[in-house]
């Protein structure tokens, strides 16, 4: 099948793509060596132990083979040399309004985007106008003590936080991706909470977007000092119309003793993105971490978020949804790894595959047999929208020892040619019965979602149904 | 006004013709019931009315209110007041059968338009408690685990809550037990009305018993060979379909 899929990176123009020329400040170029990584720490302006970092993590993505053996051929067509590893949009875009193609606008409207984020999604701003909205956020959040900046100025201007613990969840050789974030990462979230702050409102990536933080090799670093709260959102449910075909994020989170991380992601891609990204939390003693993971779109997705349950009775969550679309494959899952007793995880995820569309769920949940007292739970359920789809599991657990205890459930489902006339015999176009399949599959889990999201995801549901009828 | 069936010739597509000519016409206020053996093509009947992607229409025109509804979209013919009771009803695991019937009245009202909730469950109870349908109902899944039974009567409380200009009941009451069955009839002789054509398709005359037809059609081969009033359904039961096989064959011989 993955014959079938265009072979070279930057020629995929469907639905929901598109581009322009655009005028850039700074401008890597293509292709990745040592100098552009100087490149990049010299416009950056980073210090020195960033710098050697980043020359460091080159050398161990270029010694590392693709994962092929595991993950998919299709990760063969990514050429690295033709990817521009940089570019900053220091200057506004040159695009106009007018220049951005009637669908996309009308994509914007029906998922109810403010005007001003729309020209921002659309590239046609660089920067969002709400300035009033996060500097007041940010006097609130700084009077708490709260940090919330970019991760360039997280480095810069927060060393003794940040050095401590970036790259600590996630080393620069977990694989060859987490590797090439690491010798170009710019963007994404620097967050420190400090001891017993409960923030009561969500952050999100939005406050303070850029372009820069909407690139390609985000780096995101969240610390939750001892019983602190914080919930983070990541990304936003508008179509991201990338000229960029790889996106590759890390993000590391530390959930300190007794502190509470819930990462918020819903992404939506077009259909010519690569998006391999590593997502690791380490849970200290009674410390709560909760991934919530919605994935729609990409050509390719790899994304498997995981909790290093490190400290007693720490506590590791993955709730996700991967909808691949005809010629998309998501292969998703998630990583529980139990390093103390008493520890608890739960894994629930949904996968939808409509046509062509392949989702694929790997996880893995380790606990070692010294180890008591532990506890897993997973459940993966797929649902299939006509008979081409595919769909696979690869539940790999490992349990030593019998104080602990495992469940392991999976289910796939079809929503039929017949089921889709029955309701449609009812009134409800084809697209409507298709998205009321899909929502009420996805239901139970969405219902553990923030209330905004889950009215969000609902309405991409519905724009990816109509998209995939004729 | 009337539900018009024109020589209705239809197969399934790429395939075996199943339907050869087929007249009927069904009138707003009159039901007509339809009988036959097993595989004459009752329920490909009722699937090519609906819209059925399956079947092809080679000749013929079905039309409703003088309108041809043949170039019409499965849900568009419903929006248009068309019902169809199946014989076997789909189950659609996750989705609630509150759910489910007011995304089907919302696909029925205006873009902007939004349904009142309480006006809605309060006709849902309504309708569920003429049905003798528990409360627990509106929470389950459509169709999903059902009983036979169950299936049938969410049939017939779609239909209700829908309120259709025409509907097209494929043996309805088919694995219902007496007192189901008495329920069932009650529910669609509530929707009789002026306003209001049926064609109920069955094996049994008992269902005729409670569900008083006006005309009674006999579908053998694709068409329909022999009409009549109720009294014809008696008959039917008496004397099955052989007679009629005959006196069809009869003609040719002459
Ligand atoms: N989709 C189909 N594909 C192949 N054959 C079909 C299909 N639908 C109906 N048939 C055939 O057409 C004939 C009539 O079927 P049907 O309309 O279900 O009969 P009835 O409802 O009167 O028992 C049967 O021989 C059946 O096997
Ligand atoms: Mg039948």
């Amino acid at each position: 099948m993955s014959s079938e899929v265009i072979s070279q990176l930057d020629i995929d123009r469907t639905r929901g793509d598109f581009h322009y020329p655009e005028s850039h400040a700074f401008d890597a170029g293509v292709g990745l060596n040592h100098a552009t990584i100087d490149y990049i720490a010299n416009v950056k302006s980073e210090p020195d132990w960033i710098r050697e970092f980043r020359h460091k993590a080159l050398d161990v993505f270029l010694s590392k083979p693709m994962p092929t053996n595991w993950a998919s051929e299709d990760l063969n067509n990514i050429i690295f040399e033709k990817i521009r590893y940089y570019l900053s949009n220091a200057q506004h875009p040159t695009r106009s309004w007018e220049e951005v193609p009637d669908d996309v606008k009308r994509t914007f409207e029906r998922l109810g985007i403010p005007e001003q984020e729309r020209k921002f999604l659309a590239g046609v701003e660089a920067q969002f106008d709400s300035e009033a909205v996060y500097s007041n956020m940010k006097k609130a959040l700084g009077d708490q003590g709260v940090i919330f900046v970019g991760s360039t100025e997280g480095l810069k201007e927060h060393p003794e936080i940040f050095r401590k613990w970036f790259g600590k969840v996630i080393p620069t050789g977990d694989n060859k991706f987490s590797a090439l974030n690491s010798a170009v990462f710019s963007g994404g979230s620097f967050i420190y909470v400090p001891p017993g702050v409960k923030l009561k409102h969500p952050l999100q990536a939005y406050f303070r977007i850029n372009a820069e933080n909407f690139g390609q090799f985000e780096r995101t670093l969240i610390i939750a000092d001892e019983g602190s709260e914080v919930m983070y959102m990541e990304g936003c449910t508008a179509p991201k119309f990338e000229t960029a075909t790889l996106h590759s994020a890390v993000v590391e989170l530390v959930a300190m003793k007794g502190a509470k991380i819930q990462y918020v992601t819903v992404q939506n891609w077009s259909a010519n993105v690569f998006n391999l990204v590593t997502k690791r939390a380490i849970a200290h003693e009674e410390a709560e971490v909760k991934w919530i993971d919605c994935n729609i779109g990409s050509r390719l997705t790899m994304k498997y978020p995981g909790v290093v349950l490190k400290g007693r009775k720490a506590r590791g969550e993955v709730l996700s949804i991967a909808l691949a679309n005809n010629g998309q494959h998501q292969d998703t899952g998630a990583k529980m790894i139990h390093a103390a007793d008493e520890t608890t995880s739960n894994i629930i995820s949904k996968s939808i595959s409509i046509g062509k569309g392949r989702a694929t769920y790997r996880g893995l949940v380790h606990i070692p047999k010294h180890l008591k007292g532990c506890k897993n739970n997973t459940e993966c359920d797929a649902l299939l929208i006509n008979s081409n789809s595919r769909t696979d599991t690869y539940p790999a657990i490992t349990v030593r020892g019998s104080g602990n205890s495992v469940q392991h459930e999976a289910s796939v489902s079809q929503v039929s040619a017949e089921q889709i006339f029955y309701m449609q015999q009812r009134g409800l176009s084809e697209a409507q019965a298709m998205s009321l399949s899909v929502n009420g599959f996805v239901n139970d889990l969405v219902r553990e979602f923030p209330m905004e999201y889950s009215v969000e995801l609902k309405r991409l549901i519905d724009l990816e149904m109509e998209g995939s009828v004729g | 006004m009337s539900l018009i069936i024109k020589n209705l010739h239809a197969r399934v597509v790429g395939g075996q013709t199943i339907l050869n000519g087929l007249n009927l016409e069904i009138e707003k206020g009159r039901i007509h019931a339809v009988m036959g053996p097993n595989g004459s093509g009752k329920s490909t009947l009722s699937k090519v009315i609906a819209g059925h992607p399956d079947y092809e229409v080679t000749a013929g025109d079905i039309l409703m209110d003088g309108k041809s509804i043949l170039g019409m979209e499965p849900d568009a013919r419903s929006r248009a007041g068309l019902f169809l009771a199946f014989q076997y009803p789909m189950e659609i695991p996750g989705v609630s059968n509150a759910n489910f019937i007011r995304a089907a009245l919302s696909a029925r009202l205006a873009e902007g338009e939004e349904l009142e909730a309480t006006e809605y469950y309060a006709d849902l109870y309504e309708q569920m408690d003429r049905l003798e349908i528990p409360r627990n109902f509106t929470s389950r899944s459509v169709n999903d685990g059902f009983s036979g039974g169950e299936k049938k009567r969410n049939e017939v409380l779609q239909m209700a809550m829908l309120k259709p200009t025409y509907a097209i009941l494929d043996e309805t009451d088919s694995g219902l037990d007496i007192d189901a069955l008495k329920i069932v009839s009650a529910g669609v002789n509530a929707l009789r009305s002026p306003d209001f054509g049926a064609l109920v398709i069955t094996h049994y005359q008992r269902l005729l018993d409670y569900i008083t037809p006006d005309y009674v059609h006999v579908l053998v081969g694709g068409k329909i060979v022999h009409s009549g009033g109720p009294e014809l359904a008696l008959e039917l039961e008496s004397k099955g379909y052989d007679w009629i096989r005959e006196e069809m064959a009869e003609p040719a011989l002459a």
